[in-house]
């Protein structure tokens, strides 16, 4: 346990133009219009509160993955490694929202790294990977995730990635070697081809400069590596002997994330792994039958999906939303979607997305939906 | 009046609604970038004139300042007020999913708090427009703009009111929720409108603070006149709003209904009586954005979330739609429409003149066959 890994949190002194731009009198001036909605005009990047940040650098990590490099504006608070963001883009006028981690070393704050792998049908990743250039503005969340390095490093850690979930893995690794971690750490990578392999040459000179680091990579569909197909134990016995007196970081598709978690409570030592997963965007959803449930989050419940809209379902569940036309026109019911699909019985339309408002009076739930209600 | 609504049958009626919807559903798959830069783009200028009207009324002690101070500034306020404001409020934009263009967390540059809009204009006004006893936009509670509205002595005073409240348009409009005519009535109680009278103080107070006592004191000695040049800003953006909005339901030729008339009332049926309760007005481009596109009234009506500068496009095919099943389509110059509403105000002041037996009572027209 000699390393720790916390910096004492940055706190930049107010600089006297945000003191005056925040000031109760330039709000009261610019009232009822925030002052964001002018600061904005000037420069896409400047808010007061919210968190943006400008494409400083767009680089190609594989043939279909685009690695971009963000500059935040002040309001950005810093993250842990491992953490993820969630990045607003605008696609065709329409704001969408997606998770990536961050894969830069913590101590990094002016320039963020993430890594878009462009999924097949995924509309923001292939929109990042098409069009991201320089000057390009973002919205930014603030850095989120349990998945994170603990506070008091332990003397072995083990990283397993497939895919694109070896994002927050580098910013882990990226972290611990810039603050000289002497701790060991094995890194076992899983991707279909060498070719899609992002971050291995550099994870090559980490693994050259630092006599602490290992790295075994799996190809799951060439027979040319040394170790081959999909996780398995004899992976762990090749790359990692020690696995199981290591902190265990996992992050990569369901299906890895899920048999190394079954080995590693098979061997009761489930309290030492930690991992993220990168949920796909939901599957083509069936119409016609009720399934699953709805949640209302705020309130703290949830029911069986009985097919009506969910407005009310909300009603049916003691619940008083605000409503109004109660046939799609008027917009008062309008509420934030967390998760899951519902249908647009005026336009047959599918929401899919997360994080996006529906109108609930016209909203059908398509198996799990959870609202902020 | 209730009797006169030409006459379809249900099923033409019904398909009427589908090609509306259909339209709609059009216009919907088609909404994109160009309606983002759009928005954005007259947000740009709005802020534009704002910012450089309030400027120039710093200078106001130069009469040239002052004059082009309050012209940017009251552009700027019908901007905000109307093709902003009014739009975005309806949710036209909520599809971007950008909280500064979203329905439910904007707010205007007047004294009426956005959510009290919402409620009275949204939801009151669009879901139940021109029936008698569930529109309060009929005369606001303080007009005769109907002859459905029993007269009474207190509306010899119709044009009275009808320029007071024009004058004082914003604040007519802040009010419309706290319903004074229930209250005088006692159908409802002052006490019961208590958090929305804090909610429009609230409002008020700051709208006033800003427009009256900060930016005048910024000025320094030229105070008085920046108090004027605001004063006239807004008193161009209550006329200008007042004219624009009277011309959509009360023109001649709007037809009213009736609540027994509207239950159960279909889709289609809704559609039908947004037509014939709505009126247009004609005029340029500029027209039609100063306006805040409520010149395309009736298409305004038929799709209130569909961005409103795409009114002028669909405006073709909801008219030979219109034609086609024998529907009027009520449109003309702001000189005449709002010429027809003054006479209105005037005539419906006075008590109804008995009107002669039903000698040519209105006939129901005959069905009109579809062209196909």
């Amino acid at each position: 346990m000699a390393t720790t890994l916390t910096d004492s949190p940055k706190k930049t002194p107010r600089s006297i133009s945000r003191r005056v731009l925040g000031s109760s009198l330039l709000e009261a001036l610019t009232t009822p219009h925030p002052v964001d909605r002018y600061l904005e005009l000037v420069r896409p990047s400047w808010s007061l509160s919210e968190v943006r940040a400008e494409v400083i650098g767009v680089s190609r990590a594989a043939p279909d993955a685009a690695t971009l490099t963000l500059r935040p504006n002040r309001n950005w608070q810093g993250f842990q490694p491992g953490q993820h963001v969630r990045l607003v883009v605008e696609i065709n006028g329409v704001r969408r929202t997606r998770c990536y981690s961050l894969a830069c070393s913590a101590n990094e704050s002016s320039a963020l790294e993430i890594t878009v792998k462009a999924h097949p049908d995924g509309e923001v990743s292939n929109y990042l990977n098409r069009h991201a250039r320089v000057g390009m503005v973002l919205g930014l969340s603030q850095a989120e995730g349990a998945f994170v390095l603990p506070q008091n490093l332990p003397d072995r850690l083990l990283f397993i990635s497939g895919g694109s979930g070896i994002t927050p893995v580098m910013s882990m690794l990226r972290t611990l070697c810039e603050r000289g971690y002497d701790g060991e750490i094995a890194f076992i990578h899983y991707s279909p081809t060498f070719d899609d392999t992002i971050y291995w040459s550099e994870l090559a000179q980490i693994a050259a400069h630092h006599r602490n680091v290992s790295l075994a990579h799996v190809h799951t569909r060439e027979s040319a590596g040394k170790l081959t197909g999909y996780f398995s134990r004899d992976h762990l016995l090749a790359a990692a002997p020690d696995y199981a007196a290591a902190d265990v970081f996992v992050c990569g598709p369901p299906g890895l994330i899920d048999s190394v978690r079954s080995l590693w409570s098979e061997e009761q030592i489930e309290e030492r792994l930690s991992s993220e997963h990168f949920v796909p965007p939901a599957p083509g959803v069936i119409l016609g039958e009720a399934k699953g449930s709805v949640s209302f989050a705020r309130s703290n419940i949830q029911k069986d999906n009985s097919g009506a809209c969910v407005l009310e379902q909300a009603e049916s569940a003691g619940l008083n939303p605000a409503s109004g036309c109660r046939m799609g026109i008027c917009r008062t019911c309008t509420c934030r979607k967390r998760s899951g699909s519902v249908r647009n019985a005026r336009t047959g339309e599918i929401s899919t997305a997360a994080d996006e408002d529906i109108q609930i009076c016209v909203s059908i739930p398509v198996g799990d939906v959870e609202l902020e209600l | 009046m209730a009797t006169t609504h030409p006459t379809l049958t249900p099923e033409q009626i019904e398909a009427f609604g589908d090609e509306m919807d259909a339209l709609r559903q059009r216009l919907v798959d088609d909404l994109g970038e160009r309606d983002a830069n759009y928005i954005r783009k007259i947000i740009r200028i709005q802020r534009g004139l704002e910012i450089g009207g309030r400027g120039l009324l710093e200078f106001s002690f130069l009469p040239p300042a002052w004059l082009a101070g309050t012209a940017a500034l009251s552009i700027s306020k019908i901007l905000d007020n109307m093709e902003i404001g009014h739009n975005v409020m309806h949710g036209q934009y909520d599809w971007m999913q950008d909280p500064a263009l979203n329905s439910k967390q904007f707010e205007w540059d007047t004294a009426c708090p956005g959510d009290q809009w919402r409620h009275s204009h949204n939801y009151m006004h669009h879901t139940h427009t021109n029936i008698l006893g569930k529109d309060r936009d009929i005369g606001y509670g303080i007009l005769r703009m109907s002859e459905d509205q029993k007269w009474h002595p207190y509306y010899l005073g119709n044009p009275l009111y009808a320029l007071l409240l024009a004058t004082f348009f914003q604040y007519g409009v802040a009010l419309h929720d706290v319903e004074m005519e229930r209250i005088s009535s006692g159908e409802t109680t002052l006490g019961e409108k208590k958090d929305l009278l804090k909610n429009i103080w609230r409002k008020v107070r700051r709208q006033t603070a800003k427009d009256y006592v900060l930016f005048p004191l910024l000025a320094g000695p030229s105070a008085p006149l920046v108090v004027a040049g605001n004063a006239t800003a807004n008193l161009a953006r209550n006329l200008w709003s007042f004219t624009i909005i009277f011309c959509g339901h009360f023109p001649d030729g709007t037809e009213e209904f009736t609540e027994e008339e509207t239950e159960n009332e279909t889709h289609g049926e809704w559609y039908y009586r947004q037509l014939l309760g709505s009126a247009n007005l004609t005029g340029g481009k500029l027209f039609h954005v100063m306006s805040g596109n409520l010149s395309h009234q009736i298409e305004h009506h038929l799709f209130p979330d569909i961005p409103a500068h795409r009114y002028a496009e669909i405006s073709v095919e909801v008219r030979e739609a219109c034609a086609r099943y024998g529907l009027p389509y009520n449109s003309g110059p702001l000189g005449k429409q709002f010429g027809s509403v003054v006479r209105k105000i005037f005539k419906l002041a006075l008590p109804d003149r008995k009107t002669p037996a039903p000698a040519h009572a209105p006939q129901p027209r005959e069905p009109v066959p579809l062209a196909h």
